[in-house]
């Protein structure tokens, strides 16, 4: 059981900012994480791709450009289409309160908010990924 | 550079030293020994050190004349105009854009309505990296975070009832960033408007879109070109034209310091100069056309410094290392956007405290265009209501606060020449070793300004985390709050009509004169004729952006992000 847990972090869509994505991967990193950056302006299909070439446990999605509504549930999407059920899927970016309701019932366990400290999204994922530590 | 030979002004430095060592143990040792000062060390943002105190007996000043010279003179610290806001105010430019359109003409008209002196135009994703609005990849994104453009028609329909010859008009937009102004050149050709009396701005910088912004198309090369045969297009047919907006304010959004901005900024634009220069334009011609484009944040005195230093440092470099006599071609002048990355989701209004303060430093810093952030930008594209606050902030200073009737009025100020001299001096080091890494385009293949800017963007993250550093309603006085309920949103629908008007603008067109234009176009990508006249015959013949996208990317090929 001292499998690293590996965190696929990815930017769907066009959208180019990756000041949050890149900070988060550090953070994870520093965690004790595995964590994987696809870079910028993926598809879902290749998101999706990569999770399961990767066998990550955690996908994590920066969406700044407002078109999460699309693309987040497209991930999600694509994920289960590769049998990836169990893959835990969070996202963060300028995401407005009131959509996160519909990407949470398409899969998207946790939106996490601009402000967010960094050890939230840590504690969040050790808590989902390992639930017996 | 020291006071020089003149040995009144060494003694009264000497004077005040001593008397400074006299105060320091008379007054203040005994004061600090019961109660210190709460930290042990302060810093500006950028992690300069701040002493307690600044008086003029600091070895190693600048001479006056040298260092800060008049506005309108070279330096330049102190100015680009002779009268700077006494004779005209700065340009009140909001950026805005979303959805279709028309969408976007009515929000321009509202705010022109508002006493906006300028347009500013944001272009959508799929725009912004040339896929039209039927594009696989455009799936979500058409309308969004701007305006969607892919033929003449949209162009025509964002300005109508807007007399191009009566505003001055920035454009967000940049590895297509000659197809626009085509298009916009076009849009006037049909007004009836002469294009030397077009007034306006292309960000046209792809290389900041390489190291902090994410929007390129093509490889560095062909991309260079691309922007250098805007500047030789303009040179001839559009004069009044701002030919590039050499931008810092991504590289600071995406997490550098100040004194990193300023420095990858100016080397990027080292790097425009000598390519032009390269392809045979004259430094003297082209020169006075770049304008930048910086951020302000909330450090109010580093920000002041370093709109001072950076037009100081341009000055030099184009006089000194550049070749450049015209003293027009030495001013750095620029546009100032509020730091959208300082903006919490978090009481937001709070941020309209925060703009006034940027926007200050930014006026203070001399500026010649503003850009204000609305209160809940961290959350959505900004309501009608707070776009008209944002502007409204701006408005204020420039009418109420006074700060407008004298030239540079912290210029002096002990604490700001020595900050602005610092971050001239630190950038000016950043600079030299881009150099001899090859310039910018080599230092950001390497993705040596990248890694700086992550550094630097990590580096805040813990110490706001660490709580070295305090954000009200963050990590101080946060207080529990309801979400926002009234955000802005982006109608849905947009994507569809904007597909259908595409479909039926390329059902109705020439098709035959299209693809004539298209290989026109092919052929002058492979040889070395300007583009941007061919870009205008065919966005005339409604040839599409996503289009004549394709056609470069087949003979440029495209640019692929190196891995992190």
């Amino acid at each position: 059981m001292d499998r690293k847990i590996k965190v696929l972090l990815a930017k769907p869509g066009l959208d180019g900012h990756d000041r949050g994505v890149l900070v988060v991967a550090r953070a994870l990193r520093d965690a004790g994480m595995e964590v994987v950056y696809t870079g910028l302006r993926q598809s879902p299909e290749q998101i999706a791709e990569a999770a399961l070439q990767e066998d990550v446990d955690v996908v994590g999605l920066s969406s700044l450009s407002g078109a999460h509504g699309h693309l987040l549930p497209a991930v999600v999407r694509a994920l289960r289409e590769r049998g990836l059920e169990r893959v835990l899927v969070v996202a963060g970016g300028v995401i407005p309160h009131q959509d996160i309701p519909q990407l949470e019932a398409a899969g998207v366990r946790r939106v996490f908010g601009p402000g967010t400290p960094t050890a939230d999204v840590v504690d969040f994922i050790c808590r989902e990924v390992r639930p017996a530590w | 550079m020291s006071w020089g030979g003149d040995d009144m002004e060494e003694t009264e430095r000497r004077r005040v030293a001593e008397a400074r060592e006299r105060w320091e143990q008379k007054v203040l040792a005994p004061l600090m020994a019961n109660s210190p000062e709460i930290r042990p060390a302060f810093r500006t943002a950028s992690g300069l050190p701040v002493a307690r105190l600044y008086a003029p007996d600091r070895e190693g000043q600048r001479e006056y004349l040298e260092g800060l010279g008049f506005p309108g003179e070279y330096p330049f610290t102190r100015g680009v105009h002779p009268t700077m806001y006494r004779g005209r105010l700065w340009t009140m430019r909001q950026y805005a854009g979303f959805a279709s359109a028309e969408e976007s003409n009515r929000r321009y008209r509202f705010l022109l309505d508002q006493g906006q002196s300028g347009l500013s135009v944001a272009f959508d994703l799929p725009t912004q990296v040339g896929y039209d609005s039927d594009h696989p990849l455009a799936c979500g994104e058409v309308g969004r975070v701007g305006v969607a453009i892919d033929s003449l028609d949209d162009m025509e329909l964002l300005f109508a009832g807007i007399p191009l010859d009566r505003v001055s008009t920035s454009m967000t937009i940049n590895a297509p960033a000659a197809i626009i102004l085509a298009m916009y050149v076009a849009v006037a050709e049909r007004q009836g408007v002469p294009l030397d009396k077009l007034e306006g701005t292309i960000q046209n910088d792809i290389l900041k879109e390489y190291a902090a912004r994410g929007t390129y198309i093509f490889p560095p090369g062909p991309s260079m070109r691309l922007v250098t045969d805007v500047f030789e297009y303009c040179y001839h047919q559009l004069p009044q034209w701002n030919t590039i907006s050499i931008s810092g304010y991504h590289i600071r959004e995406a997490g550098s310091t100040a004194i990193q901005e300023v420095a990858f900024t100016l080397a990027n634009a080292v790097s425009y100069v000598r390519a032009a220069t390269a392809k045979g334009l004259d430094v003297n011609k082209f020169g006075p056309r770049l304008s930048f484009f910086f951020s302000s944040h909330t450090d109010f005195f580093e920000e002041v410094a370093k709109f001072r230093a950076a037009r100081r440092l341009w000055a030099r470099l184009m006089r000194e290392e550049l070749g450049a006599t015209n003293p027009r071609a030495w001013t750095l002048r620029f546009h100032t956007q509020t730091a959208g990355s300082t903006l919490t989701a978090q009481q937001p209004d709070n941020n309209v405290v925060r703009v006034t303060l940027q926007a200050l430093a930014a006026v203070l810093g001399g500026t010649q265009s503003l850009h204000t952030n609305a209160r809940d930008e961290a959350l959505s594209l900004p309501s009608e209501a707070s776009a008209r606050l944002a502007l409204r902030t701006q408005q204020i200073i420039a009418c109420e606060s006074g700060v407008t009737a004298s030239i540079d009025p912290l210029g002096g100020a002990y604490w700001v020449e020595e900050l602005t001299d610092a971050i001239e001096a630190q950038a000016r080091e950043y600079i030299q070793r881009i150099e001899t890494m090859g310039g910018a385009p080599a230092a950001i293949e390497v993705g040596y300004m990248q890694r700086e800017i992550q550094e630097s963007a990590y580096a805040y993250q813990r110490s706001l985390e660490a709580g070295d550093r305090k954000l009200v309603g963050i990590n101080a006085f946060a207080t529990p709050e309801e979400p926002p309920a009234d955000l802005w949103q982006v109608e849905a629908g947009v994507e569809a009509r904007q597909r259908a008007r595409l479909e039926r603008r390329r059902r109705e067109r020439d098709t035959a004169r299209v693809e004539r234009c298209l290989e026109e176009v092919r052929r002058a990508a492979a040889g070395r004729d300007n583009l941007v006249p061919r870009f205008l015959e065919a966005v005339k013949a409604q040839a599409t952006l996503g289009e004549l996208c394709d056609v470069l990317r087949s003979v440029f090929g495209e640019y692929r992000q190196p891995s992190v």
